[in-house]
């Protein structure tokens, strides 16, 4: 079976508290923080899909738009990347 | 759907403090009812006071946001008057074993089909940080400032005791597992019982000196395990994770429809004395 | 015999009048002397499809109600004295959410655990008050079975009417005493049925904005309206609220819509008051006592009146002000320290002429009692 591939990753940065949750656990250190404690996606190309980060993500601010996945409208006040 | 299409965005962010584990709560309610496919229009949500019961007003269901401890009574009334609902009743750890205690246990005795979802932070957030029922030996909080000595429930174990028909437990930490438990939950039929723990680095956090939610998160990969795992049996401090009960048993408004029937049977049956009954 | 003649408990007459209404949910939790209630609930509503449920305790039964009610249906729960002491919050709760239904104190004697089976009138300022906050609510009481069936009624059709609960303040007397009723025929008596929200999908719905006519209709939980329902000050979507103006409608609302409407909602029964000297103001069993003896009265020539009152609260001033305009002395007749005789002397031209017969010990008040009260206030002695 084929590799999903990372499409859109979408951070919500209006929902964004910063918690850091998404940063720590993501396997592959695809997220930092910027300089204003919003996550961002340092390394998208990095990204396997795992969605670890938008199923914990506290503020449901993260969506995981992969080749594979459901691809659906992105939210209107997304920051795409 | 995905699962924006069951929120009410427009109250978004949330009240809840960053790295707060009751998001992540409504994150994985959300994933397990997108996959079990309901319609919004097929759910009420009952919830009752406290930082947990914020999650009604963010979900766009049928929303009840009650008062503390009364949430699973209010549900009662609810399932009773219109069994094809699906009821789904979030509650901190205070609201549903302090104050509401009794109708936890009660509703788990009488096995209507609902789903209640223990929200356990072992403090009272709200409120600013005091003891919980299971906040546990030893812990600090504003209200047992030299520690505290009362000790805690077990969930899973005090929800068998009373009767559930289903009971669960995971954490924050294991989103996919959290997401699982509480869709079969909510398709069992009868009174289900998720414990989800979950962080609060703000008020348990902070003065138990377990750093931030990122440090209680890891804290919960470690100090949990899988039911009947190896490790458990080599440190017993572990706590088990996963479904623990999972069982058939009469729900009681199909036990209710039984009741109807037998009633409206004997309408015109004459009784002993030969009057006829009056109805 | 007439099918419709009945020689019931006055419980019983309640259960009856809420079935006729079209009540299909009950909850509760067994007291004395409110009991008889939930047994003949238990046993009439699976009869005719409804729902029966005894909770673990009174707080569960209200709330299981109001759940009830949200789903659509008419709801009903019974109690005494300590139980209702245990439902203020979750009444709070319906009278801020607005949401209908009935609830039962059939009054016992003494304060908290009391005499059980004895009658008092203690809980009428607890009915008005009981709750806390700023609230506006309606309590009605009767003293014969015929009025306890349509007061029942009347209780149910303005729940429906002010999305409101309503509280049915009857006594031990009224609810363990055996009388004749007739049941009405269905009709007779108008119901007043829900009034449903009208919105199609997706239009924005309001459930907390009333009607120009300040009904607010509902829609019921498990239709295409979805909303939210709190009991935090909310706004006309229903959800929280802290804003000041929004805050101030919200309350300005609950009361306006009860205490504007006193005079539809006012119901009383008065007795040879035209001419009355002396009138005696009771409620409940305490007004058949009072009855006894203006009837009795009257037959010697003396000009003796009774104003009956069944709705208690919103509390009648104007009625009371204009029924004792006349009156030389106004004697309160009820089984507690002066519940309502505060309310009537703050309506009346000349308090200082208003005078409390009363008993507090959990024996019935008799016409004796009443006669000794005015024989001292007449100056004719003991």
């Amino acid at each position: 079976m084929e590799e999903p591939k990372l499409k859109e990753l979408v951070i919500n940065r209006d929902w964004c508290k910063g918690c850091g949750i998404c940063v720590h656990f993501c396997p592959k250190k695809v997220l930092e923080l910027d300089d204003n404690e919003k996550a961002f996606a340092k390394r998208p190309e990095d990204c396997i899909c795992c969605k670890l980060c938008e199923f914990r993500c506290p503020d449901l601010a993260i969506e995981i738009i992969s080749s594979r996945g459901t691809a659906r409208r992105a939210p209107t006040k997304g920051l795409l990347l | 759907m995905a699962i924006r299409d069951y929120i009410r965005e427009r109250f978004f962010p949330h009240i809840w403090c960053p790295g707060c584990g009751h998001g992540m709560v409504l994150n994985g309610l959300l994933r397990a009812i997108e996959k079990i496919g309901l319609d919004k229009n097929e759910i009420v949500m009952v919830s009752g006071i406290g930082c947990s019961a914020r999650i009604a007003g963010y979900v766009d269901f049928h929303t009840m946001h009650t008062i503390h401890g009364r949430a699973l009574a209010f549900a009662t009334g609810i399932k009773m008057s219109r069994p094809e609902l699906k009821l789904i009743v979030p509650m901190g750890d205070g609201d549903a074993l302090a104050i509401g205690g009794n109708h936890f246990i009660h509703a788990a005795r009488r096995n209507m089909d609902m789903t209640a979802i223990v929200m356990n932070n072992r403090v009272y957030g709200m409120t600013g940080g005091q003891y919980s029922p299971l906040s546990g030996y030893g812990t600090m909080s504003t209200t047992s400032p030299y520690s505290n000595i009362d000790h805690a429930f077990d969930v899973v174990e005090l929800s068998v005791a009373a009767g559930a028909s289903f009971v669960g437990r995971t954490t924050t930490y294991h989103a996919k597992q959290m997401a699982d438990i509480l869709g079969q939950a909510i398709i069992h039929k009868g009174f289900s019982v998720v414990e989800i723990m979950s962080q609060c680095p703000t008020c348990f956090g902070r003065q138990n000196r377990l750093g931030s939610a990122i440090d209680m998160l890891e804290h919960f990969k470690e100090n949990t395990t899988p039911i009947g795992s190896k490790a458990k049996q080599k440190n017993p401090d572990l706590i088990e994770r996963g479904i623990f009960v999972q069982k058939k048993m009469p729900e009681y408004c199909s036990e209710y429809e039984k009741i109807i029937e037998r009633a409206m049977v004997t309408v015109h049956h004459r009784d002993r004395r030969g009057h006829r009954e009056y109805n | 015999m007439n099918e419709n003649l009945k020689f019931i408990q006055g419980n019983e007459v309640c259960v009856e009048a809420a079935l006729y209404t079209g009540l299909d949910f009950f909850a509760g939790y067994p007291i004395t002397p409110s009991t008889e209630i939930m047994e003949h609930m238990a046993k009439r509503l699976p009869k005719i499809g409804g729902k029966f449920l005894q909770m673990e305790d009174e707080i569960a039964s209200l709330c299981a109600i109001i759940g009830a009610s949200l789903t659509g249906h008419k709801v009903m729960t019974a109690t005494s004295g300590p139980g209702f002491s245990l439902m203020q919050e979750a009444l709070g709760y319906a009278i801020v959410a607005e949401i209908p239904c009935v609830i039962v104190n059939v009054q016992r004697g003494g304060s908290s655990t009391g005499i059980p089976t004895h009658v008092g009138q203690g809980d009428v300022m607890q009915a008005r008050w009981g709750t806390h906050g700023d609230h506006a609510i309606i309590v009605m009481t009767a003293s014969n079975h015929q009025d306890v069936f349509a007061i029942t009624v009347d209780a149910f059709n303005l729940a429906e009417t002010y999305r409101t609960p309503v509280i049915l303040l009857f006594d031990e007397v009224v609810g363990h005493m055996r009388e004749r009723i007739f049941i009405p025929k269905k009709g007779e008596i108008p119901l007043v049925e829900r009034l449903r929200a009208s919105v199609k999908r997706g239009v924005d719905f309001h459930p907390y904005l009333p009607r120009e006519d300040g009904r607010l209709p509902i829609s019921d939980f498990g239709g295409v309206n979805r909303h939210n329902v709190t009991g935090l000050a909310h706004d006309m979507w229903g959800f929280p609220s802290d804003n000041p103006q929004v805050v101030h409608g919200l309350i300005r609302h609950l009361v306006d819509k009860i205490q504007n409407n006193t005079h539809k909602i006012a119901k009383y029964k008065e007795y040879y008051l035209q001419d009355a000297r002396t009138i005696l103001i009771s409620y409940g069993s305490a007004a058949r006592s009072a009855l006894h003896v203006v009837e009795n009265r009257r037959s010697r020539g003396e000009k003796l009146g009774l104003l009956e009152l069944q709705t208690l609260w919103p509390f009648p001033y104007y009625l009371v002000q204009e029924k004792c305009a006349d009156a030389k002395y106004v004697v309160v007749v009820e089984m507690n320290m002066g519940q309502i005789l505060q309310a009537v002397k703050v309506s009346v031209d000349r308090p200082e002429r208003v005078f409390l017969a009363n008993r507090i010990d959990g024996v019935f008040i008799t016409p004796t009692d009443i006669r000794n009260i005015l024989r001292l206030i007449e100056g004719k002695g003991v």
